[in-house]
């Protein structure tokens, strides 16, 4: 940060943002930021949560070690049998949790975002249904493994999306008839779904529902390894399609005025927006709520206008640790899957919001 | 006072030679600038429409430089169908908008919003957003990818929300706003942009009447003080033939008449453009016209 020179704007002439605004200017000036601080901080102290949690679900367990131990062992200098516990069983499934987490909060507030809807999310627009489908398609007709399961999900969920975005698609689609055509298109496979695990034998049932609920159980480095460079990219486009979605949020004639191509721009954020959650899907089935409620709760949390991506993002893989932990440690003699804790947690979320609006009207 | 329009014409032609770009004289003073007949911005041939609706059909328009232009019509005559068409959020179905000589859809769009900036009818002030930070946002087509804000977006923030009247608003949330308030703001938001050219869709609607006297009159500074070229619609015809000096009458679509409000605006136009019965006299401050609607008056 040593290049940065924070530029204090005289109160006078500067243009007031009000608090928690900063301009960094490079030494040179030819770089600027404008910062949102309280952004900033919800972001530091959430991520720094994270780190605890991932630390915490390092060292605990059936097996339990001290912090010290588990610091070592990451910076590679642990005995062989921690290494065992936390490389090779406990870390690739943290880093899932963070990043699966991640990559549903910012596809959720890309959805909202686009929407304008806090109801927008790739849950409601079926996208999660329709991987379920293409789940159940590869479980019970076809047989698969896990990696053929996630083929048959992102392929499920990717038909479902482009079919919604297809359907909804009339003059521009507007945020409102994809939510419509969304929820119509998921009741529709949900019974597709039901039909289907009542052909099914009692247990290819089972594993069909275990699959169904989202759960971290399977992963290793062979699916986290991937799903990271994924993910990189995916994160890497959100990032530089953010600026657009901020300005969308002001309408499509605003934002086109102001020089974005608005149609192009909205599908490429379906696209970023499908893909996340498409990956998350693919790796540990469909985690219900965390797209839903992350982008709202650091909403408020940041105080900002609209959701951004990057707070919803730190908020979705603190979520999902958590909620993975919950799953793990609750009873000691079963391990739920973790899609159970995240529909609890989005159960009270839902009701907090219901109170909310209640009081407010 | 009774006035016909030949009363109006004789008035005002013999003024109507003042220099361009003479500064806000005193109220009395008639006659706006002349409008010069070329201009940056035309649409040549235009058909404008929606899927497979057309609203208007072989429609040619030019913008003179440096006027004022107010375009009038009635609910639903494709004013704003129009607007978005000249400011390229509108594809033509066929016919071509020039701006600075080359079709407007050949100019990148962000290219497009450094010199023309739109107020759209309608936009979306976001959840939780501040004055300052909306106006910000008039920016972006200024901002590179690593310089998110410079000095310059500074300066015109500073000065579009002076500019407005907005200044000691800028903390405020935009939500708590009164109406009046808020359409300032969106005017600052565009003025921030800095562009030459200003299209502002029906700016002054839900306004009383003292705040669509302010924005009429901040456009008239900016046209005269700025030598920003202007076009906006609007539904008041005595704010459109006090203010403007280019004025566009259309209807169904198509412009029924166009040129300075003193030579245009006659009972039979208004009649015409808005089925309206009513009398023309002048109006003893600004020697326009005055347009007074008839109704039934026997009744
Ligand atoms: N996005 C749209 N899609 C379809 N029809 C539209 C759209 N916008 C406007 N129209 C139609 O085009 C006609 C002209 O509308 P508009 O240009 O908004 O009128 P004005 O601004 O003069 O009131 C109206 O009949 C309106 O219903
Ligand atoms: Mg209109």
């Amino acid at each position: 940060m040593s290049a940065w020179t924070r530029v204090a704007t005289p109160p006078e002439t500067g243009v007031d943002f009000g608090p928690g605004h900063k301009i960094l200017t490079s030494r040179t000036g030819r770089f600027t930021l404008r910062l949102e601080l309280r952004t900033m901080l919800v972001c530091s102290v959430l991520a720094i949560a994270g780190i605890a949690l991932a630390l915490y679900a390092l060292a605990t367990g059936d097996f339990t070690l001290t912090l010290g131990e588990v610091v070592r062992t990451l910076l590679g200098q642990g005995s062989e049998q921690s290494e065992l516990v936390v490389l090779t069983w406990r870390l690739p499934r943290v880093l899932m949790a963070l990043l699966l987490g991640a990559a549903l909060g910012a596809s959720g507030a890309i959805f909202q975002s686009m929407t304008r809807n806090p109801l927008g999310s790739p849950d409601i627009i079926g996208f999660n249904t329709g991987a379920y489908t293409g789940a159940l398609l590869v479980i019970l007709v076809l047989g698969g493994g896990y990696l053929q399961v996630a083929v048959g999900a992102l392929a499920g969920g990717l038909a479902t999306a482009a079919m919604v975005y297809l359907l909804a698609y009339k003059r521009g689609s507007q945020g409102f008839r994809l939510i419509i055509v969304g929820i119509a298109f998921s009741a529709f496979l949900a019974s597709v779904n039901t039909w289907l695990i009542l052909r099914a034998n009692l247990e290819e049932a089972m594993s069909a529902a275990i699959w169904g609920a989202g759960s971290l159980n399977a992963i290793g480095w062979e699916q986290g390894v991937p799903a990271l460079l994924v993910t990189a990219v995916f994160f890497a486009a959100a990032a530089a399609l953010a600026p657009r979605m901020k300005m969308m949020e002001m309408g499509d004639d605003a934002a086109s005025a102001l020089g974005i191509r608005v149609e192009s721009s909205r599908l490429l954020l379906m696209v970023v927006g499908v893909g996340l959650t498409a990956l998350a899907t693919a790796a540990a089935g469909p985690i219900a709520f965390i797209a839903l409620a992350a982008p709202q709760v650091a909403r408020r949390l940041a105080r900002t206008p609209g959701v951004r991506m990057a707070p919803a993002a730190v908020l979705g893989a603190v979520l999902l640790l958590a909620s993975d932990l919950i799953a793990q440690r609750a009873f000691t003699d079963t391990a739920l899957p973790v899609g159970v804790v995240t529909v609890s947690l989005g159960g009270a979320y839902l009701i907090w919001l219901l109170i909310r609006e209640a009081k407010r009207q | 006072m009774r006035g016909t329009t030949e009363q109006m014409n004789t008035n005002t032609t013999t003024v109507s030679t003042s220099p361009a770009g003479t500064l806000a004289r005193t109220g009395t003073a008639p006659a706006p600038n002349p409008a010069p007949t070329a201009g940056r911005l035309s649409g040549h041939d235009l058909t404008l429409g929606y899927d497979q609706r057309v609203i208007s059909k072989d429609l040619n328009v030019c913008v003179p430089d440096g006027s004022f232009t107010v375009i009038i019509g009635p609910n639903a005559c494709g004013k704003s169908t129009l607007l978005r068409a000249l400011s390229r959020l509108l594809k033509p179905s066929s016919g071509r908008v020039i701006l600075d000589g080359k079709p407007i859809h050949s100019i990148p769009a962000k290219q497009v919003a450094t010199r023309l900036g739109l107020l759209p009818q309608s936009s979306i002030s976001p959840d939780g957003i501040t004055v300052a930070d909306l106006v910000a946002r008039g920016r972006y087509p200024h901002q590179k990818i690593l310089s998110r804000w410079s000095d310059d977006d500074e300066a015109a923030t500073i000065e579009a929300l002076r500019a407005t009247n907005t200044t000691e608003l800028s903390r405020r949330l935009v939500d708590e706003l009164s109406g009046g308030q808020r359409q300032r703001v969106w005017v600052a938001m565009v003025l921030a942009q800095q562009t030459p050219l200003l299209l502002l869709d029906e700016p002054t609607t839900f306004l009383d009447i003292a705040h669509q006297i302010e924005i009429m009159e901040l456009c008239r500074k900016l046209n005269r003080g700025s030598g920003h070229t202007i076009v906006a619609v609007l539904h008041d015809l005595n704010h459109a033939c006090r203010y403007a000096n280019h004025l566009i009458a259309m209807k169904d679509g198509a412009i029924i008449a166009e040129g300075a409000p003193a030579e245009i605006v006659t009972e039979k136009l208004v009649e015409e453009v808005f089925g309206l019965p009513c009398r023309i006299i002048q109006d003893p401050v600004s020697h326009t016209p005055l347009v007074i609607p008839l109704g039934h008056p026997e009744e």
